[in-house]
Order: C-alpha cells, then sequence, then structure tokens
C-alpha cells in the first residue's frame, strides 16, 4: 500500500529521526509513505501572520502537487505542517471565490478532496487494529501524553477527539502495554515559536510541563511535535536550570515508542538523536 | 357597490422612510370601489382609530383595507374599531407594507410600486368579504400542570385556590423539585424544605388538586378550553391505599448502593425508596432497574415484610384521560453532566462537584447532615474553589446564554462554608457578578466583605490532582492577567442550568415551540411571558430559561392568572376563520362527495362525517363536515378536496384569485 507523505522542514533536519521512525513504522506493516514530489514549505508560524494570501497558497501548493502526484490520502507528521494544510483546505473549501484564486495563483487544479492525517489518524486508521498482535517488545513503562497545541487547535476544523482532554494518544500507548497516566499538562503551552528568540520562556512553561511529568514519575513523555519535543528535549539545560533540579525524562516520539514496542531497533527508529537519553531500550 | 376605505399606515418611520405612503394612498384611490384612501403616520393610535370609524360612519364604508404592520399586531386593534363604527369587523383586512416591504427592501420607486400593488391585492380580496361572525366553545374548567417543583405547585394552589379543579402531574415519586434540594436559599439564608415542604402538604391535601406522582403526560390533544390530555401513571409497584409509609421494606431491601438523585449522587438509596423523609406523598416505590426481583426474579423481601401486603409487583402501568381547559407547563430544569467538563475534571476527580451537590452536603437533610465533607475520604476542605459560569457564558461549548442563578448560589456556596468552616479559605473564579435582584448585590457583597471570600475574576484554565489536592489554574485579570494556581481540596462548579432531558419530546407531545437550547419558547418576550404559542398552554420556571425562586414563584402566578381568566368565561370566544363545507347549498344539495380526503388531511381532527337523511329518516348521503372549534384554518383540507366543497371562510377560492388577477393586472 501506498500513501503520500510530506515531511516538512523539521523532519528533514531536526527531527530526522522522527521522519526516520514514521517511515520504519510504516515499513513495518507494509505501508509505504512516499514523498510528495517537490514539496514546500507550509508557511509554518511566519506566513499567517504576514499575509494571508501567502498562508493559503503555500501549503495549497503541496496539496495541489500531492493531487496531481494522485495521492488520495497524505501523511503529516509535524503537528504544524499538519496545522497549516488541514486549515488551509478547510478554509479554501468554505470560500469556493478564494480557491479558484489561490489555484490561479498556483496554476495549478485544486480539489479541496485530499485527506490530511496526522500521524495518530494515521496509525489509527492502519496499525491500531493490527498494533496488539505485532508487540513483541511490550513498552512496559509509565509515561505521560503531550498533545501540545497545534494537534488539537481550533477544534471547530481540526476535529480532534476531546478538545481540552485528548485521548487518543493515550489509547495507543495503552495498546503497547505502557501505563499512560492522567496528569495536569496535556495540552499546556510549550513555548512553541520562542524556542529561538526567548529560550528563557521557554524554559518556563516547557518547565513546568517536564517536571510535572517527572513529579508523577512518568519514565517518558511522548509526543508527536517535532516543535514540542525540541523544546521539551533539546532545551533540557536551561529547563533544569530554571527549575535548578536535573530532570532526565525523555522526551520521545509517539512512532519511537510504538516502534521499539514491534520490534525495530533503536537505530532503526533513531534513539540516538534525543538529547535526554532514554535509559531503557 | 363596493365602498372601501384604504388607511396608509407610515408606522413613525417605519414604513414611510423606505415607502412613499402619500403616494400609495394617492394611487389606491384610483381604484374602482374605493371610497376614500389616506395616510397618516401613527394609524394603530386614537387619532388614527377615530380616522378610521368617522370614514365608516360619513361615508358608509363596506370594507376597510389597512396597509400598515403584520396582522399578527394589530389586526384585532383595527377589526375592533371597525366593529366600534357599525361594520362587521370582518370586512377589516390588513395588509403588511412593513414586514412585507419597507422592513425588506432599499428605498426606491420598486419598493413604492410594490407596496401599492399590496394594497391593490388587498381591495380586490375585500371587495369579496362577507361578514362573519365568531364562534362560541365551551371551555372545561379544568387545569393540568405538569411539574411538581415550585413553580407547579405555586401554580396549582393558585388555581385551586380561585376555585378551579387541577390535576397536577409530576413524572418524580414525589414532588418538590430542585427547590427541595437546596439548603438555604438566597438572599435571606432561610431554609428551603422550611418553606416549602408546607406548601407541597398543602398541595397533597387541597380539595382542588389531583396530585399523580410518577406520572407523565403521555398524549395531549384537542385545542384551548377543550384538551384531552393522556396521562402515564407510571407503576409503583406499591398499592398508595394499603401502604402506611412505615418504611419497613426499604429498611431490610438488600440492594442498597444505588446512587441517590435526591443526593446528586452523594448518598446511597435502597431498591425500594422515597426519595427523602420529607417527600411528598411519602410512599415508596420500586426502581424496576435496579430492584433484584426485576431484573433477576428472585428476593421480594419487601413483599415478605411489608405488614399491610402493599406491594405488589405485577402492577402494570395505567393510562388514565382527563378533559381539561388549560394547560400550565412547570417541568423546570438540570444541571449539566460530567463529560462537559474535561478541563475541570469533573466526573474524573471526586472532590470535582457540580453546585446542586454542594447543596447536598451543605443541606441538613443531605448524606453529611450539613457537614462540608470531601466526596473522596470525607475530611473537611480546608481551601475550596467555586468556578461560575462552568459552561455557561461560553459560545465554544454551545451555551452563550447566562445561566442567571449562579452568581446569587456561588456566593451563597461560599458564605456557608464560610460559616461552616471558619478556618476556610474560600475562592470564587467568576467572569462578573450578576446579582440583579432586591437584596441580591448586598448578598454579594456580604459574602466578599463581612465572609472574606476571595473573589478572582477570571475563567479557569484547567483542574488536575497533584498530591492529593486539586490544582486550580486561572488567571485574574484584575492583575493584567496574571495566571493564578491554587491548591483546593475541593472545587465546585456552578454548571450551566440546560433544559430538562426529553424537553424536546414533550413540547414536540403538546405542539408548544423550544429555543434551540431546547427551553420552552414564550409567545412574546415582553408582552406575554408566561403565553406559548399555542392557546390554552402556559409556562412558568425555569422550562422557559434558568430562574431563581422568586422569579420562578412569580412567573407561576402569572400562569395561574391567565388560566383563572380564562375559566371566568363559560364559552370561548373563536376567531370563524375556519373551514367550512358548502356553507350556501342545503344538506341535500351538498356538492361534497364524501371520499374524506379531507378527513385523512385535517392535522387536528376537525372533520368528522354526518349523515343525511331524508323525512322517513334513511341515509342518503354521508358528507363531511367541520367541528369549529377544532379547526385551526390552515387550509389543508381545501387544497385536497376535489369537488371544491371546502373554503375557508374569509379565504375562498374567489376571494384569492381576486389578489393574484389584481396583481396581474396591475
Amino acid at each position: 500500500m501506498e500513501i503520500g507523505f510530506y515531511p516538512g522542514c523539521s523532519l528533514k533536519g531536526t527531527s530526522s529521526e522522527y521522519a526516520q521512525s514514521t517511515l520504519a513504522l510504516a515499513k513495518a506493516f507494509d505501508i509505504n509513505l512516499k514523498e510528495i514530489t517537490d514539496w514546500n514549505c507550509c508557511g509554518a508560524t511566519a506566513a499567517h501572520n504576514l499575509n494571508h494570501e501567502l498562508a493559503m497558497a503555500l501549503p495549497a501548493r503541496v496539496l495541489a502537487l500531492a493531487e496531481k502526484d494522485g495521492m488520495t490520502e497524505i501523511v503529516v507528521p509535524c503537528a504544524a505542517c499538519y496545522n497549516r494544510l488541514t486549515v488551509t483546505q478547510h478554509e479554501l473549501n468554505q470560500d469556493e471565490e478564494l480557491k479558484d484564486k489561490v489555484s490561479r495563483i498556483l496554476q495549478m487544479p485544486l480539489s479541496g478532496n485530499l485527506q490530511i492525517l496526522n500521524v495518530m489518524q494515521f496509525i489509527d486508521k492502519y496499525i491500531a487494529d493490527k498494533i496488539e498482535e505485532k508487540v513483541v517488545k511490550p513498552f512496559d513503562h509509565k509515561v505521560v501524553c503531550y498533545y501540545g497545541c497545534l494537534l488539537v487547535r481550533p477544534q471547530n476544523i481540526l476535529k480532534f477527539d476531546r478538545l481540552e482532554d485528548p485521548q487518543s494518544m493515550d489509547t495507543l500507548m495503552k495498546k503497547i502495554g505502557a501505563d499512560s497516566m492522567d496528569w495536569g499538562y496535556k495540552t499546556e503551552c510549550c513555548g512553541a515559536g520562542f524556542s529561538v528568540s526567548r529560550t528563557d520562556i521557554v524554559a518556563k512553561l516547557s518547565g513546568k510541563i517536564v517536571k510535572d511529568a517527572s513529579d508523577r514519575g512518568a519514565e517518558a513523555i511522548i509526543v508527536a511535535c517535532p516543535m514540542c519535543q525540541s523544546n521539551l528535549d533539546m532545551r533540557r539545560p536551561q529547563i533544569n536550570s530554571y527549575l535548578q533540579m536535573n530532570i532526565q525524562t525523555p522526551v520521545m516520539y509517539i512512532t519511537q515508542a510504538i516502534g521499539l514496542a514491534v520490534g525495530l531497533t533503536k537505530e532503526e527508529v533513531g534513539l540516538k538523536k534525543l538529547f535526554v537519553a532514554p535509559t531503557f531500550a | 357597490m363596493s365602498k372601501i376605505g384604504v388607511f396608509v399606515c407610515h408606522c413613525g418611520e417605519n414604513i414611510s422612510a423606505t415607502v412613499d405612503c402619500e403616494k400609495v394612498a394617492e394611487e389606491a384611490s384610483k381604484i374602482t370601489g374605493v371610497e376614500v384612501s389616506v395616510d397618516y403616520k401613527y394609524m394603530c393610535s386614537d387619532p388614527g382609530q377615530t380616522m378610521i370609524k368617522e370614514a365608516i360612519k360619513e361615508k358608509g364604508l363596506t370594507g376597510v383595507v389597512v396597509a400598515a404592520c403584520s396582522p399578527r399586531m394589530h389586526e384585532p386593534t383595527f377589526r375592533k374599531a371597525c366593529a366600534e363604527a357599525g361594520l362587521n369587523p370582518y370586512m377589516c383586512e390588513m395588509t403588511n407594507l412593513r414586514e412585507h416591504c419597507s422592513w425588506v427592501h432599499e428605498k426606491g420607486d420598486q419598493t413604492t410600486e410594490k407596496a401599492i400593488d399590496l394594497v391593490r391585492m388587498l381591495v380586490e380580496k375585500t371587495k369579496l368579504n362577507k361578514p362573519l361572525n365568531s364562534i362560541k366553545v365551551p371551555i372545561h374548567k379544568k387545569a393540568l400542570v405538569i411539574g411538581g417543583g415550585i413553580a407547579g405547585i405555586q401554580s396549582s394552589l393558585d388555581i385551586a385556590n380561585a376555585g378551579h379543579q387541577v390535576i397536577l402531574i409530576e413524572k418524580d415519586p414525589s414532588i418538590g423539585g430542585h427547590m427541595s434540594q437546596l439548603s438555604e436559599t438566597f438572599p435571606t439564608l432561610d431554609c428551603s424544605q422550611c418553606i416549602l415542604t408546607p406548601r407541597m402538604v398543602e398541595v397533597a391535601q387541597h380539595p382542588n388538586i389531583t396530585l399523580y406522582t410518577y406520572a407523565e403526560l403521555e398524549k395531549l390533544e384537542g385545542f384551548i378550553g377543550n384538551f384531552k390530555a393522556t396521562i402515564r401513571l407510571k407503576a409503583k409497584s406499591v398499592d398508595p391505599k394499603l401502604c402506611t409509609g412505615c418504611g419497613v421494606c426499604y429498611s431490610k431491601c438488600p440492594t442498597k448502593k444505588i446512587p441517590s438523585e435526591f443526593n446528586e449522587g452523594l448518598g446511597l438509596r435502597t431498591a425500594i425508596y422515597t426519595p427523602f423523609p420529607q417527600a411528598v406523598p411519602n410512599k415508596p416505590i420500586i426502581d424496576k432497574t435496579n430492584c433484584t426481583y426485576y431484573t433477576k426474579g428472585k428476593c421480594k423481601v419487601c413483599q415478605k415484610v411489608c405488614p399491610t401486603g402493599a406491594i405488589d409487583f405485577d402492577r402494570p402501568d395505567e393510562f388514565i384521560t382527563e378533559d381539561i381547559g388549560a394547560v400550565v407547563t412547570a417541568t423546570g430544569f438540570n444541571v449539566l453532566k460530567p463529560d462537559f467538563f474535561p478541563e475541570y475534571g469533573y466526573g474524573k476527580f471526586k472532590d470535582v462537584i457540580t453546585g446542586l451537590q454542594f447543596e447536598r452536603l451543605a443541606s441538613a437533610s443531605g448524606p453529611t447532615l450539613g457537614a462540608i465533607r470531601r466526596p473522596s475520604d470525607g475530611t473537611e476542605p480546608k481551601k475550596i474553589v467555586f468556578i461560575a459560569c462552568a459552561g455557561s457564558r461560553d459560545p465554544a461549548k454551545g451555551l452563550p446564554y447566562c445561566s442567571k442563578i449562579c452568581c446569587m448560589y456561588t456566593a451563597k456556596h461560599a458564605m456557608l462554608y464560610q460559616h461552616k468552616v471558619h478556618d476556610g479559605e474560600s475562592y470564587v473564579f467568576y467572569m462578573d457578578i450578576r446579582a440583579a435582584g432586591k437584596n441580591y448585590e448586598e448578598f454579594v457583597r456580604r459574602a466578599i466583605e463581612d465572609d472574606g471570600v476571595n473573589y478572582i475574576r477570571g475563567r479557569v484554565a484547567r483542574v488536575y490532582e497533584k498530591d492529593g489536592k486539586l490544582i486550580v489554574k486561572g488567571v485574574d485579570t484584575l492583575l493584567g492577567g496574571k495566571p493564578v494556581e491554587i491548591e483546593a481540596d475541593m472545587v465546585v462548579l456552578a454548571s450551566a442550568g440546560v433544559a430538562n432531558h426529553g424537553a424536546e419530546e414533550l413540547a414536540q407531545k403538546m405542539h408548544i415551540s423550544y429555543d434551540p437550547y431546547k427551553f420552552f419558547a414564550e409567545a412574546h418576550p415582553k408582552l406575554k411571558p408566561v403565553e406559548t404559542n399555542t392557546a390554552g398552554i402556559f409556562l412558568c420556571g425555569a422550562c422557559q430559561a434558568p430562574k431563581d425562586i422568586p422569579e420562578t414563584v412569580g412567573m407561576a402566578s402569572g400562569a395561574a392568572a391567565k388560566v383563572i381568566g380564562l375559566f371566568s368565561n363559560n364559552e370561548l370566544t373563536r376567531e370563524p376563520i375556519v373551514a367550512v363545507v358548502n356553507r350556501i347549498a342545503s344538506h341535500e344539495a351538498s356538492t361534497c362527495v364524501g371520499c374524506f380526503l379531507c378527513e385523512t388531511a385535517c392535522p387536528y381532527q376537525a372533520i368528522y362525517r354526518e349523515e343525511i337523511k331524508n323525512r322517513a329518516g334513511e341515509i342518503i348521503k354521508t358528507v363531511a363536515q367541520v367541528n369549529p372549534g377544532l379547526c385551526q384554518g390552515c387550509g389543508t383540507c381545501v387544497s385536497f378536496c376535489r369537488s371544491k366543497s371546502i373554503d375557508i371562510q374569509g379565504f375562498s377560492n374567489e376571494q384569492m384569485y381576486a389578489e393574484v388577477m389584481a396583481v396581474l393586472e396591475a
């Protein structure tokens, strides 16, 4: 089986382990993720702050290219990319005039029928049913699932389970044998794009998240967003210095956790690339 | 030859701002048969009406067309004026230049042209109008009150005290409603039970009131003054005539762990139970879904211990029908349930409770006998957070409205808590305080200033549990949006008041309308607050919107006054705009062929079959006839009639045709 794949910038750079583990996991379930030809930037946080049309046109080009490749479904692991692509498709489908205009800018037709899946929706749809029989090494660890903001908001467009208390990641973790604990910071802000400009804010916001996870005895924080991951993981020195504690709870992608459980090696899921190394596996 | 008077109203500027009223009047005067045509600023005012009356008398008008607002607003006004001048009121017609023209179009020649067309149509119709006489129908002077909360109780007592019969039905085993669950009531802090239970007893003992508890409305047919209600008396499995209310049965019932509805799940009850010790009637019923005998076929302990042999497991639901003249709907409200608040952890953390649950904790008759205790471990909470507007005023949650009672009961809760736990700290997160009622603002100030309740203006984002404490995260918007975190022992949500479960079905049964939130809709928000759009059905209390006790009681008495007003007449006068079969020809010459398609089509069951007999008493034919009491003048029968034998009075085929031709020929 073949499904479209949009890595976006982060999965090609800082979060290559997310791409690596997602592709490996798909392969383990006989699914080939085919990269969209000539894809471009989703606009990320910058475009929609500057120019609405640009913010629509950038993701729309990606959607149009996927359609041109004959894809009906694409997997978008990065939460920010997923958010931009889905919101764009929704807005264009609501406004035929804008859709025509964007289509003219792109000089490509755009049907707006593409199914856009984030990693969890992808796993839910194609893998979840088969996970339990494929688990060879149960992920028998206490974990907390961190959803952040971009996967769940805006609720009326993304329709991601329960806005304030999402469950899908927890359900998947339970399927691979993990003890997914209830905690207080499931959808709190990690500091997001301030990662570069104001590390002090990130240290404070992410610090609270990491501390609550550690206080509850979590062995890992599970994420599905490259930005959350880098804020919680890469900024750990700043976080620890803010907290004046030495917290060593690792931050793993959901694809890495499931990958390990179904027998992929730590090299195959790119575990080495994490800054805070998991002690298990 | 018709002499029609046309009266064009400016409706202040409502019509004249977009329609050239003078021109309309001038053009109307050119229509054949129009005797007089004038325009005036306020036709409904006293000078306006006088103008019409004078014209009728002086010019000998045979018909009047008032071109003004909606006939829903002022048709009765102008018909009455015409009648006073000696013209049959049904020779007066209104055309709607406001909603149908000036309000929906821009100013311009075309708008004025349309107004002229509308007038021309009605003039042609009015020429064919015939004098009609109103219809009289008898009234059953007995009222049905649905719901035995304070609204239903008050309404029943008021109607019964005026000397009329009342049937009060309540779906639960006891009357009393939500008010009986409350501890103290704002703004006087008098005990709810102390003011309510005597009323409950009064209802049960009133000679004019028949009380059916554990009963629901099954069906409602008929019309104002002449309803027929079918009531389902749900099987209680206990014979109320034999039962003495001694209580042996429930003290021996082995199924003891059912969450008590009366205590909002904070206490337990047995399968055979009375909801609370002061219940009226104070006789138990068996809850079939939890009784071991009904679910597993074994037990019957209550039957064995009952000294009077009152337990009867085989009793079926009974149905009774009653002829009644008016209905008062007082079915009340509910509060939001757990799944609505994932961010506040209600349903997940035991110590996050609703306001109604707090009432039970604070109540002397509650599960803790009035001591404030945490549901999780029974300890006294030393720090408590109240969250106002939990669900209310939140368009994102689909409930944009204000639940109105929460500001006050939250202040009351915090106050009661401070009175009972002297070393406790209480916090109220609020959006703004809406304490608009007599002595209400003072009450809230008292909570803040005398009892030291900490009010924080801001929404709570999330509540989560950590080390046995509930962490409440919110903001203080008066400190510039500063984040606030409170480690609380207990959290009380002022959850939004919502429509009762099943409100939609009940409204459909009664043919009354409801709003998007399933609260029942009043006929007019200002001038008809206790009426519904269905004549003879009235509303009171929180089934219309969340309400406090004083407002509910006031409205209940208002609804009762409407019923008593209706019952003060022996007959009801109805408009003659109803269907009539062959009103000109004699019965023998009736063109009705007796196909009875009209009977099938009629939504109000107003068509009946009449046998036409000759002098020898033999039946010649069976034709359709209309019960003018039931007919609502909808016209469905007219469109179904193959032989054109039915007409709506005042809307005959000829009249409609004249209207159409008037606009086509213009």
